[in-house]
Parts: structure tokens; sequence; C-alpha cells
């Protein structure tokens, strides 16, 4: 595959483009925020499991009859599937008297309990903040490795790279209201991990060519970088993309948003490394000055295969 | 010509056949198994009682597999539902106290077992089982502790003379000391600072008021000495209940994390292993004893009316060596107890003086409850607060003393006398626990995830080898076996860590399967590129391996730099993706570098003036 695009001439394009889906993040995460899923927010949840397509109408009644009010019933995944979700709840044995109450309500059938979840109320908040803090640390040691290996300003082009992605994967769960889990918080940091896999492979083309391009023309080496390597970067972006549909498909209910997350991260990982972390290079004003005291690369040479 | 040494050949041969030896076990399904063995940890199983299962599924008709192992006889079946049949058999046909557990017997043929060669093991996602946490509650060990301390001290004080007006614990922690004299206090402060060194200097506060309030580092040692009773404590009941490779750890500084899989009842479970149930000894208080220096407690049955104890304690259950549950002469439940050395030295003195006055046994229950607290922003919040339940199960006339060994009647069921002689046996927890976080499974469940996810991993994977192959055509076929044998190591990496496989994991590896494609696909590009550039196959393709490397190498080091951090960051399903992740990124390295570049050199390594290589 051979590319010859004028990247750089979309550039502005791109910049209004992003900044738009990141205000419509931000405002989302304000107004609308996430949608915690249980780890978070602290609760009950019963999955339960009837030979039969479930009645969701008389499985509410039942449980309002039985003074279980706040319940929330809804099929999950498919009809015969019924998740009971108590929010905010107060017992950690809510989980299983809701199971004896249905079981007796429903003499002739047989239920099969699936889970149970209870999270207590301190749980939640910890977890939330220990997720935040995991991924200032990733970022924080990604911005150090990089400043090391390359130079300060890839590791500033590649940290807004990752900024500008996992707000707007985020932003995204917001929008369209989906799940956000453990799962989900583990999806956001592989996303961190892919994307930062593709600045690198950007930035590392680009730096080579810094240093054995003729041109001096920042702008142009950027550009026959980023040419170089979307072959590689779609193609990886592709395979990625083909066993996280497989994942979203096949690979059940509990893996499903964590997929999802991951398809909107690659999507969005990919198009960053090429406006978002280019761009901030040309932006900071990268020239083969910034180079010339670097030691030379070939003095890595007792690690190659 | 390109020569590959000799020795890298080895090396991947080497690494290739102890991935496929030690992946090995994980193809062998494990058996649905029920697990019995002896109550009592001194008599292992034995043939008897593996006879006695065989007869019993013998009348019933129920095949299976009756092996005896070391400390258990392992009956191994074919389906689930054959499993609880026998497991509900065995409870309600076997006469001995026996322990009953669900487990999945690894099928591992015997030779693989011998160089040490296991399956994964299987998260509670994917076999099914329950997860606890829960969070130690610290202050009333705290609190219990300068309980004892003020006890000591009045006797203390009493022996040296030291008259005092008031002395009790205040806020939970620490103890308050009013005397009526200046010299008085002084005495006692001296006193105190001779004999006990965990208090915070200056004891004096105010006129003739002494408070002790324990040291900083006082508080860590009682709060780690109660988290380590409580785990011993758990994993002594996690015994009791018998179950199968259960995981007993501490997370964190206050909390405990409690695995058991293929347990499904999770009412005992959490009935046995939060149980703060203990015992206490206490005299009846008599006529002359202050007021402040007893409490009314009413019986837990609920019949008589309720009756004053002495707030001394004699001793407590944490001095109980044994307890059995038993029968007394009128077919009543009891229980039968041996206190250890010091204990029965106490029980001997507080017994020996008191002849034809009352004993009482206390039965001390930590129990939790939520209530609502208003937060500052003026919502009501739940929080979980523990509460104290004492109630008195037999108060009984001293007819001479005690020493050792004595027995406890006046106990509602059998039920009761088995668990509280398990509770008492198992030691009692030294400070209460509530649960925190509670996750249960069911087989069903378990067994649907492994089949998704071993369904997505396989359709992932012919679909990116499919694309590969019809992409890159012959380099295609190294990539494709350089990702085989990536995941043949994974797993055989996994298996020998004896890491848990969960669902999360399982995705983990897909994703690197996904992943794991990109340094081959940019090794191979830049072939193409130097192809392109006019160089000849050959050289292309050593260039094509050297200048991606590093690429790929800072590539690997920083998505391993996030799965490190997801490791030590993240719990649960964060962590089980992120073993799995980091694993898959190392053996990739390996694979997609040294495995595809010895099978390109083998292909075309040989040939000499090379004009075409398909790529």
């Amino acid at each position: 595959m051979t590319f010859n695009i004028d990247f750089l001439a979309w550039r502005k394009i791109a910049l209004i483009f992003s900044s738009l889906f990141l205000v419509v993040s931000i405002a989302s995460l304000f107004l609308k925020e996430l949608n915690y899923g249980l780890d978070f927010t602290g609760g009950t949840l019963v999955e339960l499991s009837y030979p039969e397509a479930a009645n969701i109408s008389e499985i509410r009644a039942t449980l309002i009859q039985g003074s279980f009010e706040g319940a929330q019933v809804a099929n999950f995944g498919s009809s015969k599937e019924i998740l009971i979700k108590l929010p905010g709840t107060v017992s950690d044995s809510l989980g299983s008297e809701i199971v004896s109450l249905l079981s007796s309500a429903n003499l002739n059938q047989e239920i099969d309990l699936r889970r149970i979840e209870y999270v207590g109320p301190q749980i939640g908040s910890e977890l939330r903040d220990d997720g935040g803090t995991a991924m200032l640390i990733a970022l924080a040691f990604m911005m150090l490795y990089i400043a090391f290996r390359f130079q300060s300003m890839f590791a500033g082009a590649a940290v807004i790279a990752l900024i500008h992605d996992v707000i707007i994967v985020v932003g995204i769960f917001s929008l369209i209201q989906i799940e956000f889990d453990l799962t989900v918080l583990a999806a956001l940091l592989a996303v961190i991990g892919y994307s930062l896999n593709d600045t690198i492979v950007v930035s590392d083309r680009i730096r080579e060519n810094l240093r054995s391009m003729d041109s001096d023309s920042t702008e142009e080496i950027i550009n026959t970088s980023l040419n170089q390597t979307l072959g590689r970067t779609l193609i990886t972006s592709l395979t990625t993309l083909l066993v996280l549909f497989s994942l979203y498909f096949l690979g059940g209910e509990l893996i499903k948003n964590f997929a999802l997350a991951l398809i909107f991260g690659v999507i969005v990982g990919t198009y960053s490394s090429i406006y978002i972390a280019a761009n901030a290079l040309v932006m900071m004003g990268l020239n083969k000055d910034h180079l010339r005291v670097e030691e030379p690369e070939n003095s890595d040479d007792s690690l190659l295969p | 010509m390109m020569r590959y040494g000799l020795w890298k050949y080895l090396l991947i041969l080497i690494v290739l056949g102890f991935g496929i030896v030690y992946s090995l076990p994980n193809l062998y399904a494990p058996d649905p198994a029920v697990q019995v063995s002896y109550t009592s940890s001194s008599q292992s199983a034995d043939q008897f009682l593996a006879d006695e299962i065989r007869n019993i599924l013998k009348d019933k008709n129920l095949n299976a597999l009756i092996e005896l192992e070391a400390d258990y006889v392992l009956v191994r079946t074919n389906t689930y539902q054959n499993q609880l049949k026998i497991k509900d058999i065995l409870s309600s046909n076997l006469v001995n106290d026996v322990v009953i557990a669900l487990n999945l017997a690894p099928t591992t043929p015997n030779w693989l077992e011998d160089i040490g060669a296991n399956p994964m093991k299987l998260g509670l996602d994917l076999r099914g089982g329950v997860h606890f946490l829960m969070q130690v509650d610290t202050e009333t060990a705290i609190k219990n502790r300068q309980d004892g301390t003020l006890q000591d001290l009045r006797i203390r004080f009493r022996e040296e003379k030291i008259r005092y007006t008031q002395a009790l614990v205040e806020d939970d922690s620490s103890i308050y000391l009013k005397f009526n004299s200046d010299e008085a206090t002084e005495k006692a402060e001296d006193f105190i600072k001779d004999n006990y060194s965990q208090f915070n200097l200056p004891l004096m506060n105010g006129d003739q008021v002494l408070i002790l309030s324990l040291s900083e580092t006082e508080i860590e040692q009682i709060e780690s000495d109660a988290i380590d009773q409580n785990l011993t404590t758990l994993r002594n009941r996690v015994n009791e209940l018998g179950v199968s490779e259960p995981i007993v750890q501490r997370q964190g500084k206050k909390r405990i994390v409690v695995q058991l899989p293929g347990i499904q009842d999770t009412a005992e479970a959490k009935n046995i292993l939060g149980k703060t149930a203990t015992l206490e000894f206490h005299l009846e208080a008599q006529m002359d004893t202050p007021r402040s220096r007893k409490t009314s407690y009413p019986y837990r049955n609920g019949l008589g009316a309720p009756a004053f104890l002495q707030d001394s304690v004699i001793l407590g259950g944490d001095q109980v060596a044994t307890a059995q549950a038993s029968f007394d002469e009128n077919g009543l439940p009891q229980v039968n107890i041996t206190l250890d050395g010091e204990g029965g030295s106490k029980m001997h003195r507080a017994t020996r003086g008191n002849i034809g006055k009352r004993l009482g046994v206390l039965f001390v229950e930590q129990k939790t409850r939520t209530v609502y607290q208003r937060d500052l922003e003026g919502q009501q919040t739940p929080v979980q607060e523990s509460y104290e339940v004492k109630e008195i199960i037999s108060l009984a006339t001293i007819r001479a003393a005690l020493g050792t060994t004595f027995r406890i009647t006046g106990l509602d069921s059998p039920s009761e006398s088995s668990e509280l002689a398990l509770l008492l046996r198992a030691g009692a927890l030294a400070a209460p626990m509530t649960f925190v976080e509670e996750r249960t499974v069911g087989p069903s469940l378990g067994a649907d995830n492994i089949q998704a996810g071993v369904f997505s991993m396989q359709l992932g994977l012919f679909l990116v080898l499919g694309f590969i192959l019809f992409y890159y055509r012959i380099f295609g076929i190294a990539a494709s076996l350089a990702l085989t044998f990536n995941i043949v190591l994974l797993v055989a990496i996994m298996s020998i860590l004896s890491a848990t496989l969960t669902l999360p994991g399982i995705a983990g590896i897909v994703l690197t399967v996904g992943m794991a494609v990109d340094a081959n696909v940019l090794i191979f590009s830049r072939i193409r590129e130097e192809l392109k550039n006019g160089r000849d196959p050959l050289d292309a393709i050593d260039a094509g391996y050297n200048r991606a490397f590093l690429t790929i190498w800072d590539a690997n080091v920083t998505t391993l730099i996030v799965a490190v951090i997801l490791l030590s960051y993240g719990t649960g399903p964060v962590k089980g993706f992120a073993i799995t992740l980091s694993i898959g990124i190392v053996t990739s390295m390996f694979t997609a570098i040294m495995g595809t570049r010895a099978f390109v050199n083998l292909i075309y390594g040989s040939k000499k003036n090379l004009e075409r290589i398909s790529i």
C-alpha cells in the first residue's frame, strides 16, 4: 500500500472536528454524567434465567408485593434472562431473598440463579477513585518513558492524543448512556495502551525521517512519515477491530461493553495518532534541531534480534 | 545467503516444545466431582469411607468413579446434574461426621502431572462460586483492648491500694480515670508509666484526671493483629466448610477477600464466615454488686426474666481449645468444651471461691445494620454500623470448682449447638466484619461464559489468520504460525504461574491476538518499503527486521507499562485482563520477531540470488 495524502492540509478541519467532539463529550459528562454500573454505584443485582420467556411485569409485581419497591427489572441478552437491580440497597442478603421470593411465586418453573452481586456503598466510590488514580499514573509513566526514549515534545504530543481519546470514548459512553463498569474502565486503560502504540509508531518514523530526510520542512517530513506508516496503521486497526467485533458479538453480555469501549477507542486512537499527535508536534514547532543533541539510534544494537 | 544461528533455532524449538507440553493439560476438561472428608482434621479419609460411599451410590444406581486421595475421597462423575444429585444423596445418607464439597477434578494424565504441568485455574466467573469482600471493623478491636486493660487496671489498683472515683472507656478508644486526691493521681500515673507502655504521654489531663489514649504504633499493632487473627479464623472456618481451592487473602489495609469456588449456598457460607459469635463466662451479680459493675442480659431462648451478670469476664471464647456438639442424657443439644491451660486455671480460680453461686454463659454476637446518615450535602446515605448482641444461654449453679473440661447446655437446637461448636473450634474473630461486596456466579453462567469466551477467541483468531494469510502470502504463514505459537505460550505460562483465568482474561487473550499481529505488520510493511526502494529481497528482509525492531520495542514497552499499572491498581475483572495482556505482550515479542524470522530464514535464507519473495 502506498499513500500520498496531504494529511496536514486537513489539519484545521481536524482541529475543529476534534474540538467539537471534545466539547460535546465534556458537556455530556457534566449534564448527563456517566451511567455508572453496579461496581461504582453500589447496590444489588440479580440475574435469573427462566426456562421460557420471562414475564417482566409479573416479576415486577411480585417484587413490589414482596416490598422490594425500587427494583428495576429488565431483560438481559435474551427474553429468558432477567436482570433485577436494586440501587443503593441496604442489605447484603437481599439477593438471596429475591431469589427465594421469585421461586416461591413460580412453583411450576425452575428458575436458574445466574449471579448475584452486592457492592457496598463505600466500595463504589473507592473503585472510582482507584480507577482515576490508575489512569493518571499510567499517563504520567507514559510521558516519562516517551520523554526518555524520544524527546519531551513527543511526550507532550502523545499525552495530548491520549487525553483526547479517553475524553471522547468516555463522552460517547455518557452520550449513549451505556453502562460504565469496571471492565469498561479496564478497556479504557487498554485504549490508552493501544492509542499510544499507534502514536509511537508514527513518532518513531517522524524521528527517523527528521534525521535522514533532506527536507527542512517539518510539515513535509511529518506528512511523509504519516503516509509511510498509514498502511501499517490501517492493517493493525483492522485486525484489532476484527477480534473486537468477534468479542462484541460472541463474547457474551458481560464482555459487550468492554468490547464496545475498545472499538470506539481503536477508531478514535487511530485518528488521533494521525491528526492529534502529529498536529501537536507541528504546533509545538518541532524541527531538526530538537533531535540533534540525541545520541545515535544504533546505540541499542544489543537489543536486535 | 542469510544465516540464522543454530542456537536460535534450538531455542525456538525448545520454547515451542515447552509451550506445547505445559499448555496441554488445559485440553483435558475437568470432571464434576464431589469431595468427601471427615470433619475432624485428625482423621484422614480411609477405605472404609470410600466403600461406604460406593455402596450408597450403588443402591441409588448412580455411576461414579470413586478415588481415595490423601485427605479425602473423590467421587468423579460426568455431568453437573449428577454431581449435585450425588452431593445431596451423600449428605443425607452418610452417618459419619463428614464435610461434602463440590469440586472440579482435573483429568490431567499422570505423565503431565509428574512434570508439574497442570491446567490453568479458572476464575469464579468461569466455574461458579462465591466471592466475598469483608471489611474488618478494627475500631471494635481497639475498644475491646481498652476494655480489657481497664478491667486489669481495676484489679491492679485494688492491689496497689490506689483509690479512684471513676474509671471508664470513653469515645470507644481512651480510658478515663478520675481520682479524688493529687496523691492518688500521681501514684496512679507512676504506676501506669511503670507497667504500661502503650499509652500516649502525658497521661495527666486536667485536675486529678488521667486519660489513657493508645499510641499510634500500638493502634497499628492492634489493627494488624486483628486482621491476622481474622485471616486465621476465616481459613479455619473455610476449611470446616470443606471447599476445594478456597482463597482467603488480605486486600488493602482493612479488607479480606474470600473466594469459595463451587459453593452455591451463599447463605450458609456467609452465616459461618461472618459470624462473630463467641462465648463469655461471667459470675452472676450479687445483691451487693454496685450498679456500675453489673449489666442485665436477656435469655437467648426468650424464656425467663433477664438476669444481672458481673461485668468482669472470667474468660472468653478465645481460650477454648476444642468444642464438640453432642446431646445430654435427656437428648438435648449441648457443647462439650475443653479449655486451654491458661483458661482452665482461670476458670478454676474463679469457680473455686464461688461454689453455690451461679455461673452465666453469655452468647456474644456482633451484627451489622444499615443506618441512614445525612451527609454534608444533606443527602441520606446508607452507612453500615456494627452492634453487639449479648444473651444468656445458661445460668447454672456452680457445684464444684470447674477445670479445663465442662459442658454447656441451654441451646435451642442441634444446629445451634453444632454451629457454636464450629465457631469455638475455628476461633473467634478479633474484630467483627461487614460484607462490603458479594458476588455469586451460578455454574450455568460459568459454563456459558467459558463457551462464549472460547467461541469468540476461535472466531477472532480465524478472522485474523485469514486476513494475514491473504494479505502477506508466505510471510503470512510465518505470522500465522507465530500467532498460534503465541497463544500456546501464553496459555503455558499462565498454567505454570497457576494464574487464574477469568472472562476478562479471555478478552485479554483475544485482544493480544489482534495486537500481536502489529509487530509482524510493522516488519512486513518495512520489508515491502525496502523492496520498493530497490533493495534486493534478502537485504530488504534484513533491513525490515532491524529497522522495525526498535519501534516494536517502544510500542510494546509502553503497552506493558499500562498493563502493569492495571495489575497493581486493579481488582477483580481488571486484574484478570491485565495478567493475560502483560504475558501476551511479552510472549508476542518473542514469537512475532524471533519466531517469524526463523521461519522466513528457513524458507528463503538458503537461496542464492533470490529474486522475488512472497509478501
